[in-house]
């Protein structure tokens, strides 16, 4: 298998299928172990750090439960990608610093296809078979965000400078 | 004629913006009145960032924790959890705590926090129930919450407005509930779009508060931000009632010329009671068009199903009749002041002669976090939001939404069947 390849998922992929509410009270470990089992049962043995989830329309969807994104993050994915986000996923992914990319052509990339990613150019490309997609940058103040890892370290640092200026 | 005719989306926002008026589109930082949070996405995540940043919470008066998924414990990871809220409460001097009195969405209007014009957040996606009240009030992750409890601001896209009008009147046996599974298969889950869902019309306007509330919370299911119903003299009553003063309800409504990007128009008398097969909202069809689906369980719970209208609706089909021997009702009324009225009007008693057991007033079921989940294969009908694959147990259960009249139907025949025959069969 090729590295950082493309593990693909359909419409409307929910949060209780991404973070199951009976393994909810555990931690992030052993809840990223179910992500997905109800729909793939070998998502969560065989992903590898640096693949990327490719869903179709509102990927996300349901719960605001952050842990949905946070197992994602936790299995080493490098991005979500996906033809829309659900308002609260979509969020929640970006506080936690996992990228999360719209792209209307998501239905051209194949299973297994090693991805190349570049979220601030706006830009996938499918090294499997050539062809570049685009996709909708990340505004620069959002991929600041996520590069510096999510919504925390960023606050971090706010009040880190605003009690050096006391 | 207005210099700037706003939608009530708009007018929520611009308040809690400090501005005159903001337009859709644009994106803007508030402040943020209330923030609620419960056991599952609050303290237990939410204190760790705040730790981590050495900072508290911004103003621990217009913070609202409620203990509603892990309660009451069934094991030690949920007491821990449980015990940690406490002391997280008392350590932060939290102004509202409600512990096991029900489900937040229910129990934080029901003491009278949810007043027209405020802006909410709240951790939890059906936080949208808020906009029943006139209130702006949408879900988030509890990485957003600490964010929110550090600084007291989040950052929002103005959202635009999607209006949806029931007008004429339901037919019996018809609720809200109904209308919201229709509007799944016919918008789909992503039909809102992340933007304002405003519902209005004259059926709208018939409603309780309570059956407002589940239409403001299913906005979720449409993939909006918020639901929003302007308040009315429903919504001062019911506050009145709340020990509280809804204040000026005229200014939160749209204006007649704003901005709205589509009107989805529907009639009420038209609509049946409606049935979602597995595994989604959206696979709703009218209750005639199902075959005779034998069930396992019936459950009627959750924020938008076992509130007392809903526990009245139940009642009115289960009175004098009994559960299915094959069938098993559990009834787990949204909250604490539902469960005492539902006793005190005799409700309750309806609903346990006919065989209904009766759980704890919280989440329980609905998200599979507590008591009452399914084995692999079993077959319920609930009165709750959602029936994604696994999320009230096994990955193989098959999950039903209905109304709690359609639920409560089933829960009698022991199989899908129309409540309207039972609403007006003489009872057996």
């Amino acid at each position: 298998m090729p590295n950082n390849r493309a593990w693909i998922f359909g419409d409307n992929i929910d949060t209780d299928v991404l973070a199951p509410g009976r393994y909810m009270k555990g931690g992030i470990e052993e809840l990223a172990r179910h992500c997905l089992e109800s729909i793939d049962q070998r998502f969560a043995n065989e992903v590898a750090p640096g693949d990327y989830l490719v869903g179709g329309r509102n990927f996300g969807m349901g719960s605001s439960r952050e842990q949905a994104a946070q197992a994602l993050k936790h299995l080493g994915v490098a991005a979500v990608i996906a033809r829309s986000f659900a308002g609260i996923f979509y969020r929640n992914a970006l506080n936690l610093g996992l990228v999360a990319l719209v792209c209307r052509d998501v239905g051209r990339i194949r299973a297994n296809d090693a991805l190349e990613v570049n979220a601030a150019a706006g830009r996938i490309v499918d090294k499997t078979t050539g062809e570049t997609l685009r996709c909708e940058p990340l505004p620069a103040h959002l991929l600041a965000m996520v590069q510096a890892g999510g919504l925390v370290p960023h606050l971090e640092q706010r009040f880190i400078r605003s009690m050096e200026n006391r | 004629m207005l210099a700037h005719p706003q939608t009530l989306a708009e007018k929520l926002v611009a308040r809690a913006a400090g501005r005159s008026f903001v337009r859709a589109g644009e994106i803007v930082t508030a402040r943020v009145d209330l923030a609620m949070m419960h056991d599952s996405g609050g303290p237990r995540r939410v204190a760790p960032i705040l730790e981590r940043l050495g900072i508290g919470v911004w103003d621990p008066a217009r913070v609202i924790v409620v203990t509603d998924h892990f309660t009451p414990a069934g094991d030690s990871e949920s007491a821990r959890i449980l015990d940690l809220t406490r002391r997280w409460v008392a350590a932060n001097d939290i102004g509202h705590f409600y512990d096991m009195r029900g489900i937040s969405h229910v129990v934080v209007p029901e003491h009278g926090h949810l007043t027209p014009g405020l802006f909410v957040v709240g951790g939890d996606s059906h936080s949208p129930t808020g906009g029943a009240f006139g209130c702006f009030m949408f879900g988030v992750g509890a990485t957003e919450m600490a964010g929110v409890l550090a600084t007291g601001e989040i950052w929002l896209r103005v959202p635009e407005t999607i209006v949806v009008a029931f007008e004429g009147r339901l037919g019996a046996g018809v609720v809200a509930k109904d209308m919201m599974l229709a509007l799944c298969a016919r918008l789909g889950m992503d039909g809102g779009d992340y933007q304002a869902i405003e519902y209005r019309g004259a059926a709208i306007e018939a409603f309780g508060m309570e059956e407002r509330m589940t239409l403001c919370n299913m906005a979720a299911e449409l993939g909006a931000q918020v639901g929003l119903i302007a308040p009315d003299a429903a919504t001062t009553d019911y506050l009145r009632r709340a020990g509280t003063d809804a204040g000026d309800v005229a200014t939160w409504r749209s204006d007649s010329d704003a901005t709205i990007r589509t009107t989805h128009a529907f009639d009420a008398a038209a609509l049946a009671p409606q049935v979602a097969a597995p595994h989604s909202p959206a696979n709703a069809a009218p209750v005639t068009a199902y075959g005779p689906t034998a069930i396992d369980q019936c459950y009627i719970g959750a924020c938008t199903g076992a509130k007392l209208a809903d526990l009245h609706m139940a009642a009115a089909i289960l009175r004098g009749r009994k559960v299915a021997k094959q069938v098993r009702l559990m009834v787990a009324p949204a909250s604490l002041e539902a469960l005492n009225r539902a006793t005190a009007d005799g409700t309750l008693a309806a609903l346990t002669e006919a065989g209904a057991i009766l759980l704890p007033s919280g989440c329980n079921a609905c998200g599979g976090y507590g008591i009452g989940v399914l084995a692999e294969g079993e077959v319920c009908i609930a009165s709750t939001a959602r029936n994604f694959k696994g999320r009230m147990g096994a990955a193989s259960a098959e999950v039903y939404l209905a109304s709690p009249y359609t639920v409560a139907a089933a829960a009698v025949a022991g199989r899908i069947v129309d409540p309207r025959d039972l609403l007006t069969a003489p009872i057996a």
